[in-house]
């Protein structure tokens, strides 16, 4: 029974989004009556559509399952997937959208001048969103696996259809509404179990869960995991300055019609994902409380998804399950189609039409090698996450967090903020970051766990990731003045002009 | 991992192949070369130093541009170093020898004045350094547009024929790259110059049909009198502005309604409009009056001339890193072979608006941004055009 009603929810997430998909723009309206200005897109209503993308897999099931296994470090874990925003809030969100770039090589692009900066941003988009969908994938695997039974594969074959599908169709682009509505849909699924879980147990009168101390005090080190304080803040680091350099995160801001709402849109996501992130915490105590220690082989991930049905007998425990199960695919289906069209949008524009124009003799518009791109988006990923399951989603989430921290919020910042950036420097700086974190987790995932430091460090390099790649980038700088874009001067006055203010023609084009 | 899958062999297997894919490559390379005579190599290095000199000309003949380029110049000639002057000074010296460099202008002045080549030997050129390859010099004009604009001066330890010769003509290969650059900036003058003439080119049926409807409702009804007029002063005032290039989509469609606000009046119910417009694509920057004309268009050509009620729908999609905005009517449509040559420019008929829109698109964006028609005689006319949404140098004020 469990399994029919869960497997109808997935069923239903997965049919409503390659229905929408398809459909795509006949969802907006058709009218004969004019005004065009009513129908800009509200900062409310892009927050909900970035947080309706943002909130993942890992979101979703990670979180929990990571407290719930580790204890209440991991409390830090929400609030640095909110403070991301802040940190975007204040350093880039409104120079960004002034800048007038639509993704992250754009800005590096009008930034630098430079198509080395750009071709660098664009493989770094695509490596990031293949490690984002990794861990995409592998919920879905345990998700299906856990309310069906279904083999490990079948859960992310579907999703990686279902995306291609959605994406190759043309539908999926970005199509706020739907997004938005996501957010509500995710937040419902969560919370509504959250609060049932919550009156059964007030009813029931049991007390706190029965814990450990190293899983209830802050920073107590244990086995495989003894500098608690540096893989914390580390991981703190590589969500504050990774969000900015997540590619389906940018894409949005772009809908902001200036900067003064790409503003109020980054305030309006941060109440909406402080709300999502109260619930994780609510599933990991409860799961302590229920189910003290899990099975043998049994992940932590799917705790989410398991407490229902220990908790409520019967039919009501199905349902909730299978809301659970349907948000959980929600959740990572809205991600992953997300990342998938950030993907996909750059691998066709900067790899493949380039080559496609020269044999299609110019008519590159040809629909051919978007699908392509879409395909090839979708598959390397769905390929690598066949090979890393035994690394736990919020893992691999954020490797690719500290890679985005290690190698665009350098670029970003320094880009927004620093008038000496270069672009050597840029050049330097991008190169080292990628290297550095790209290899701590090569490191970490063939070599296993490592005690000690080195396995702290290798398993957490934002902390120093991040540092070297800013201090590459500055010291690059420093000694290649003679690379410093000859315009920026007036570039930063446009980044930073609020649009209220009228600047003299003159300085501002040429 | 699996005992039938050895590591360490595959790694040696791996190597191996990719040594022996590395060697038949180099192979490859040697043999392709080995066709090529002495001469041959030796005019292609020229003709390929030349192409990396030529971009670097496309500019004009600026500081930033002399100084890149005379890298080149300096390879093709095989001179100890190479100046190049414009009227007012020295523009960039390459090659050693630094200390002559203030004297550089003053060397070039008799060609600058006669336009002719001329060579400084030992008397005019002296030297207190012992090493300096400074000696002599062979100095020939560059000429864009039948006046002297500069000179290209080749310093070596002696001046031979030969580079007297290769000076000159190497002055030559300038010049023409030079008056290509010319032209180029001549064609972007013109333009922003039909940019301005189309903002100009409100077309005056317009003003005389909106008046006309306009002082149709001043007595029946005036309030509605009242709005047009003020649609018709903001519409305008926004055709008539003097601003930026750009534009944003939403600011464009806006006046796009004022205008379809002004011809409802006139049409009444004889003109259906239907926007279907993606709200993500508002703040694409578009160049200021590419949707307008268009409509007009539709409007002018699909529906007046035709009788009983007249569609027009105004689509704009969002495509992820492009957009793309249609125009739809239904109205009586245009022989393709009249509209291509619209495009082409060849026929100036009436619809300035479309070639026009064209133009600026390829322009700004590339060649395959430009118009797309689809139409038949009777069957009603699709335009449409698709933009990135970013692009390098596009900017709304």
């Amino acid at each position: 029974m469990a399994d029919s009603l869960s497997v109808i929810a997935v069923a239903l997430v997965c049919v409503t989004t390659l229905v929408v998909g398809g459909l795509g723009l006949r969802l907006s309206r058709r009218t004969s009556d004019f005004y065009v200005a009513g129908r800009t897109v509200s900062p409310r209503l892009n927050a909900s559509a970035i947080s309706g993308e943002y909130l993942s897999a890992a979101s979703f099931l990670g979180v929990a399952g990571l407290i719930y296994d580790q204890g209440v470090d991991l409390l830090w874990l929400p609030v640095g997937y909110t403070l991301g925003y802040l940190v975007l809030l204040v350093m880039v969100a409104a120079p960004m959208r002034r800048s007038g770039a639509y993704t992250l090589p754009d800005f590096a692009e009008a930034r630098l001048g430079s198509m080395l900066v750009r071709r660098l941003a664009a493989v770094l988009v695509v490596a990031i969103g293949w490690m984002y969908l990794v861990p995409q994938f592998q919920g879905a695997s345990l998700a299906l696996q856990l309310v069906t039974g279904a083999p490990q594969w079948v859960g992310s074959l579907i999703v990686a259809v279902v995306v291609a599908g959605a994406v190759g169709a043309g539908g999926m682009r970005s199509i706020t509404f739907v997004q938005a509505m996501q957010y509500w849909i995710k937040l419902t699924c969560l919370a509504v179990p959250a609060f049932v879980l919550i009156a059964l147990w007030i009813r029931s009168g049991a007390g706190a869960p029965d814990v450990s101390d190293a899983w209830s005090l802050p920073f107590v080190p244990r086995s495989g995991d003894d500098h608690p304080i540096y893989r914390t803040s580390s991981m703190m680091l590589a969500l504050c300055f990774g969000t900015m350099g997540l590619p389906h995160v940018l894409v949005r801001y772009y809908t902001n019609p200036d900067g003064v709402a790409a503003r109020r849109t980054t305030v309006s996501v941060v109440a909406l994902l402080g709300i999502f992130y109260l619930l994780p915490p609510v599933y990991a105590v409860l799961g302590r409380l229920h189910l003290p220690s899990l099975p043998a082989g049994v992940r932590s991930d799917t705790i989410v998804l398991q407490l229902p049905g220990r908790v409520v007998e019967g039919i009501g425990g199905d349902v909730l399950t299978a809301m659970l199960a349907g948000g959980a695919f929600a959740a990572l289906l809205s991600t992953a189609s997300g990342l998938a069209m950030a993907v996909t949008g750059v691998l066709h524009q900067e790899f493949l039409r380039p080559r496609l124009s020269r044999l299609t003799g110019g008519d590159a518009f040809g629909f051919g090698g978007f699908r392509l791109a879409a395909v090839a988006a979708v598959v390397v990923p769905f390929v690598i996450a066949r090979f890393v399951e035994k690394i736990g989603i919020a893992t691999t989430v954020g490797f690719a967090f500290s890679l985005a921290a290690a190698t665009f919020a350098p670029l970003m910042i320094l880009g927004v903020w620093w008038r000496g950036l270069s672009r050597a420097g840029a050049v330097a700086g991008l190169v080292v970051g990628a290297l550095a974190s790209t290899s701590a987790g090569l490191v970490t995932y063939a070599a296993g766990a490592l005690g000690g430091w080195p396995g702290a460090l290798l398993a957490n390099p934002a902390a120093w990731c991040a540092p070297l790649a800013f201090a590459t980038t500055v010291i690059v700088s420093l000694a290649t003045p003679a690379s410093i874009p000859r315009d920026t001067p007036r570039l930063m006055v446009r980044l930073h002009t609020p649009e209220r203010v009228h600047l003299a023609r003159s300085r501002l084009s040429d | 991992m699996s005992p039938s899958f050895h590591v360490p062999t595959a790694v040696v297997v791996a190597g191996a192949m990719l040594l022996l894919g590395l060697g038949v490559w180099l192979a490859g390379r040697g043999r392709r070369r080995g066709f090529l005579s002495t001469v041959d190599r030796v005019t292609y290095s020229t003709l390929h130093t030349a192409s990396l000199a030529s971009r670097h000309l496309a500019d004009g003949l600026t500081p930033d541009a002399a100084d890149r380029a005379g890298k080149h110049l300096l390879t093709i000639l095989g001179a100890s170093s190479v100046a190049i002057c414009d009227a007012a000074g020295l523009l960039a010296w390459t090659g050693p020898g630094d200390h002559h460099s203030r004297e550089a202008h003053e060397h070039a002045e008799p060609t600058r004045t006669s336009g002719a080549p001329t060579v400084l030997s030992g008397s005019e050129i002296t030297c207190s350094d012992p090493d300096c390859p400074i000696r002599a010099a062979v100095t020939a004009p560059l000429i864009a547009d039948e006046r002297v604009v500069g000179t290209l001066t080749a310093y070596a330890p002696t001046a031979s024929a030969g580079l007297a010769r290769a000076t000159g003509e190497l002055a030559r290969w300038v010049s023409a790259e030079l008056d290509v650059a010319e032209l180029g900036r001549a064609r972007t003058r013109a333009m922003e110059a039909e940019l301005r003439a189309l903002r100009a080119q409100i077309s005056p049926h317009f003003i005389y049909n909106s008046l006309g409807a306009i002082a149709s409702f001043v007595r029946t009804d005036p309030e509605r009198a009242r709005e047009l007029l003020l649609e018709f002063a903001d519409f305008t005032r926004y055709a008539l502005r003097q601003g930026g290039p750009f534009t944003t989509l939403a600011e464009e469609l806006r006046n796009v309604e004022r205008y379809l606000v002004l011809e409802q009046a006139r049409f009444g119910e004889r003109l259906q409009v239907s926007l279907l417009i993606a709200p993500e694509v508002l703040p694409v920057r578009v160049p200021y009056l590419a949707v307008q004309p268009l409509v007009e268009n539709a409007v002018r050509h699909g529906l007046a001339s035709k009788e009983g009620i007249g569609h027009v729908t105004i689509t704009a999609r969002d495509l992820g890193s492009d957009a793309e905005i249609s125009i739809e009517d239904d109205g009586v449509g245009t022989e393709p072979e009249l509209v291509r040559q619209i495009l082409d420019g060849q026929s100036r008929a009436d619809s300035v608006g479309l070639g026009n829109v064209d133009a600026r698109l390829r322009q700004v964006y590339g060649d395959e941004c430009g118009l797309v028609v689809e139409t038949a005689v009777g069957a009603g006319t699709r335009v449409s055009f698709r933009i990135p949404k970013y692009a390098p140098g596009v900017h709304a004020e």
